[in-house]
């Protein structure tokens, strides 16, 4: 075996000669409407990576406007109602289009089965139904856009979304509904296929870390998006009719919405971080070249994370006349989130260590996602104790926190996960230099646009206003400056894959020499994913295995 | 198909068997499932999952309703009296018989009597008519009397309770208006129960087309099945709301 020479592990096949394989899954069928009405989850994965990318450029382009909108403290590029616009669209757009769809619908529905040893996902109709039910989805949200936007926020707050706004709430909060039903399906298809389709000898301590931390966010799926859904079509209802649910003059209670609300927005936050853990555990581990330390701990980890956080609501109500009593409840459970996030980080910094580490674009990716993660996990902390978060809610403080998880963690995740699965998924490599020049410029204009936003929010900067007093202006300059370097950054993914898929070296089985079942068969893999089924014969990460595998093959060709 | 081919060859490994389809013997089995068994658990476990998010959509009314009947106690109890008990407790005879027929029909499509399977899904798609009939009827009920939330909800009835010939003590103006609330849980979570058994009536209707087309004579019963899972949870639903709806505390001044 002839890995781990110089600084890299790359081993790919000899280039003159090297082929992409004659039969594969994007050439088995050709066609628009053999992709349309597929049912095979790699191309479902396609279709998926397709649309939530084109939504995260839409979102982008909001959160472009946002930031130019701040450039100045006075309010000069739009007026205030339409400045809540761009923000609603923006966070409605890049949490129900993107963030929870991202990992899973794309890289989960790609690489579950095949790391399964599964031919396919248990529902393939359910699977389209549910890409299908995300592109009405985003088709309504796009509606909503563009016949005036909606200025609720992303949260739908309860009694301005139902009484004081003349906006397009039905057809959004119609979308969000879809789009529901299509993360259920995911999630239902994901928990059946991994109890019911794995392979002879997939034990649930042999599957992949990846598989964990879908199972766990599957079970979120499943559970909190219902209540989501009730939740909405109650708004629906109060502004249609004025039934009064939510209405104190008629008896309601505007806090029963936030209660139903954040009973789903809260667990959605591990739905949209946990499956940018599974990513991180499989990068990390073939980089380092050893198994990943604590396996046990890092698979139950996530299934606590799940349990956990369906108990830690309230936090988002601390300043809106809860109770003292279950506010204290709430703010410690709210910090036991914390110790299963940090199982995870502590193992992987052991999994690294006396590893043989290389230094390719995923783990960049994966060591930014480290980083950024621990600081949005910690500030995550401060918020969740009751006299800080009376301090800091609603301001920048929170902003930069939620950005530091799901941008700084579960963005750098998902393109961690994009570039080390991409040979995988398309038979050709990216760019190794390039790629790297744009983690870089992530990881670097990430910490310009939301480092500074922490100051801001600490020196009381509230979020949601289009203008600020003159003495916040340098902060949000830097913020903005920022977000221009973090905007190259992931324009330059988009261009460089897009390139290689025409122009990229052959990749080969195991560019990585990883061990997942994924990495042993062909790149891109046959429709039916294994010529015969597989049996797992080994733990997860075994180096050995795939050392004493790779060898015999040698022996046997030569 | 491609079974012919497997069994050919009975000394090739277990595992090659299983690639190549052996036991596959009806043509509803897919691809992608090692062995019908595979499939037949995939499919009922999926279903109850569906259930469970189901379970969790309900969740929400049926929390929203516990909140404000503990709040708003003196109105529930007041607005919960008008509802009809004998017509609440012939839909739950009328929907539990429904069940049993669903019932039949499973166990009938398990021993493969396509006759038995087709009257069973007829009669449950029946009693299922009937329960939405006699639910019509409650609904209109209150559209006359002016008990559905909106502009035109007329609280009169209950504060002068004695002018309909209620035997209820009136409740002050302010309280009666939290009426609405009841009524609004009371539609929104029979409405909800009943979008499902219209959508039930409408699969059952297929399905026994299907039945009749013989799709479930020979050993292929997962939809039947699934659709029984579902056709219960609705049934068990309504097993929840009619006591929480129609008698918790009923007449408590008496």
């Amino acid at each position: 075996m002839s890995a781990a020479i110089g600084n890299t592990i790359v081993s790919l096949p000899d280039q003159t000669t090297a082929q992409i394989p004659k039969r594969n899954y994007i050439n088995n069928e050709h066609g628009l409407l053999s992709w349309l009405l597929t049912g095979d989850h790699k191309r479902i994965a396609i279709l998926y990576l397709i649309s939530i990318t084109f939504f995260f450029f839409i979102g982008g382009a909001f959160a472009g406007l946002i930031r130019l909108e701040l450039l100045t403290p006075q309010p000069d590029l739009v007026s205030s109602d339409t400045y809540n616009k761009f923000f609603t669209m923006h966070g409605i757009i890049m949490i129900f289009l993107f963030l929870v769809p991202s990992v899973p619908a794309t890289l989960g529905n790609f690489l579950i089965p095949i790391m399964l040893g599964a031919k396919d996902l248990a529902f393939p109709k359910i699977n389209l139904l549910s890409w299908y039910l995300y592109v009405i989805g985003g088709t309504l949200t796009l509606a909503a856009l563009v016949l005036g936007g909606v200025d609720t926020g992303w949260t739908f707050t309860t009694p301005l979304s139902t009484h004081y706004l003349n906006t397009h709430v039905i057809t959004a909060a119609m979308a969000i509904f879809i789009a529901g039903f299509a993360s259920i399906f995911t999630g239902l298809n994901f928990i059946v296929t991994i109890h019911r389709m794995r392979c002879p000898g997939m034990t649930w301590f042999r599957m992949p870390l990846f598989v964990w931390a879908h199972y766990a966010a599957s079970l979120l799926m499943v559970l909190g998006t219902p209540v989501l859904a009730i939740a909405l079509v109650l708004v629906a209802l109060e502004r249609i009719f004025g039934i009064g649910v939510f209405d104190p003059t008629k008896g309601g209670d505007p806090l029963l919405f936030q209660h139903l609300f954040w009973f789903y927005s809260h667990p959605a936050v591990y739905i949209m971080i946990l499956p940018g853990m599974g990513v991180i555990s499989e990068v990390i581990s073939t980089f380092s070249r050893k198994r990943i330390f604590g396996y046990t701990a890092v698979a139950f980890s996530s299934v606590a994370i799940a349990l956990f956080g369906f108990f830690v609501w309230e936090h988002h109500m601390f300043i809106m006349g809860v109770s003292n009593y279950s506010a204290l409840v709430f703010s410690l459970l709210t910090m036991l989130v914390a110790v299963p996030s940090a199982i995870k980080i502590f193992n992987w910094a052991f999994t690294l260590q006396k590893g043989s580490i290389t230094f390719e674009t995923p783990m960049l990716y994966s060591f930014g996602f480290m980083g950024l993660f621990t600081i949005g996990g910690l500030t995550g902390v401060f918020l969740g104790s009751l006299g800080m978060d009376i301090h800091l809610t609603e301001t920048y403080f929170i902003v930069a926190h939620f950005h530091f998880v799901m941008v700084g963690g579960m963005l750098m995740a998902f393109l961690a996960g994009i570039h080390f699965w991409w040979p995988k998924m398309t038979g050709r490599m990216y760019p190794e230099s390039l790629s790297k020049l744009a983690a870089v410029t992530t990881f670097i204009g990430f910490n310009l646009t939301f480092l500074p936003q922490f100051i801001l929010g600490y020196l009381g900067m509230p979020r949601r206003y289009h203008a600020y007093p003159p003495e916040f202006q340098v902060l949000n300059v830097l913020s903005t400056a920022g977000a221009t370097v973090l905007g190259v950054g992931y324009m330059l993914p988009m261009l460089y894959l897009a390139w290689s898929l025409k122009y990229g070296a052959i990749a080969g089985d195991n560019p990585w020499q990883a061990t997942g079942l994924e990495w042993q068969i062909q790149s891109p893999p046959l429709t039916e994913n294994f010529t015969e089924t597989p049996i797992m014969d080994h733990e997860a990460y075994d180096y050995e295995w795939l050392a004493n595998k790779t060898k015999k093959e040698v022996t046997t060709v030569g | 198909m491609d079974s012919a081919l497997a069994t050919t060859d009975p000394n090739m490994p277990e595992t090659e068997v299983h690639a190549e389809h052996e036991h596959v013997a009806l043509p509803q089995h897919r691809h992608h499932f090692e062995t019908e068994e595979q499939q037949r658990e995939a499919g009922s476990f999926g279903m109850w999952l569906f259930l469970l998010t189901e379970i969790m959509f309900f969740g929400g009314m049926f929390f929203a309703y516990l909140l404000y009947r503990n709040w708003y106690y003196p109105a529930f109890a007041v607005a919960s009296n008008q509802l009809s008990v004998p017509l609440g407790t012939i839909n739950t005879a009328v929907l539990i018989t429904s069940g049993f027929c669903m019932a039949i029909g499973v166990w009938a499509a398990e021993v493969r009597k396509k006759g038995v399977l087709v009257a069973m899904l007829l009669l449950t798609t029946v009693f299922g008519l009937i329960f939405l009939g006699v639910k019509y009827d409650e609904y209109h009920e209150k559209y006359e009397l002016h008990h559905i939330p909106g502009d035109s909800f007329n609280t009169s009835m209950f504060t002068n309770p004695a002018g309909y010939g209620i035997k209820e003590e009136p409740l002050a103006p302010d309280m009666a208006q939290k009426t609405q609330i009841f009524f609004f849980l009371y539609f929104a979570m029979t409405g909800m129960h009943a979008l499902h058994m219209i959508i039930g009536i409408a699969l059952l209707l297929w399905l026994t087309w299907r039945a009749q087309r013989g799709d479930f004579s020979s050993g292929y019963v997962a939809p039947i099945e699934n659709f029984g899972l579902y056709w219960h949870f609705v049934d068990i639903v309504w097993i929840f709301l009619f006591p929480l709806l129609y008698l918790i505390n009923r007449h408590p001044l008496h």
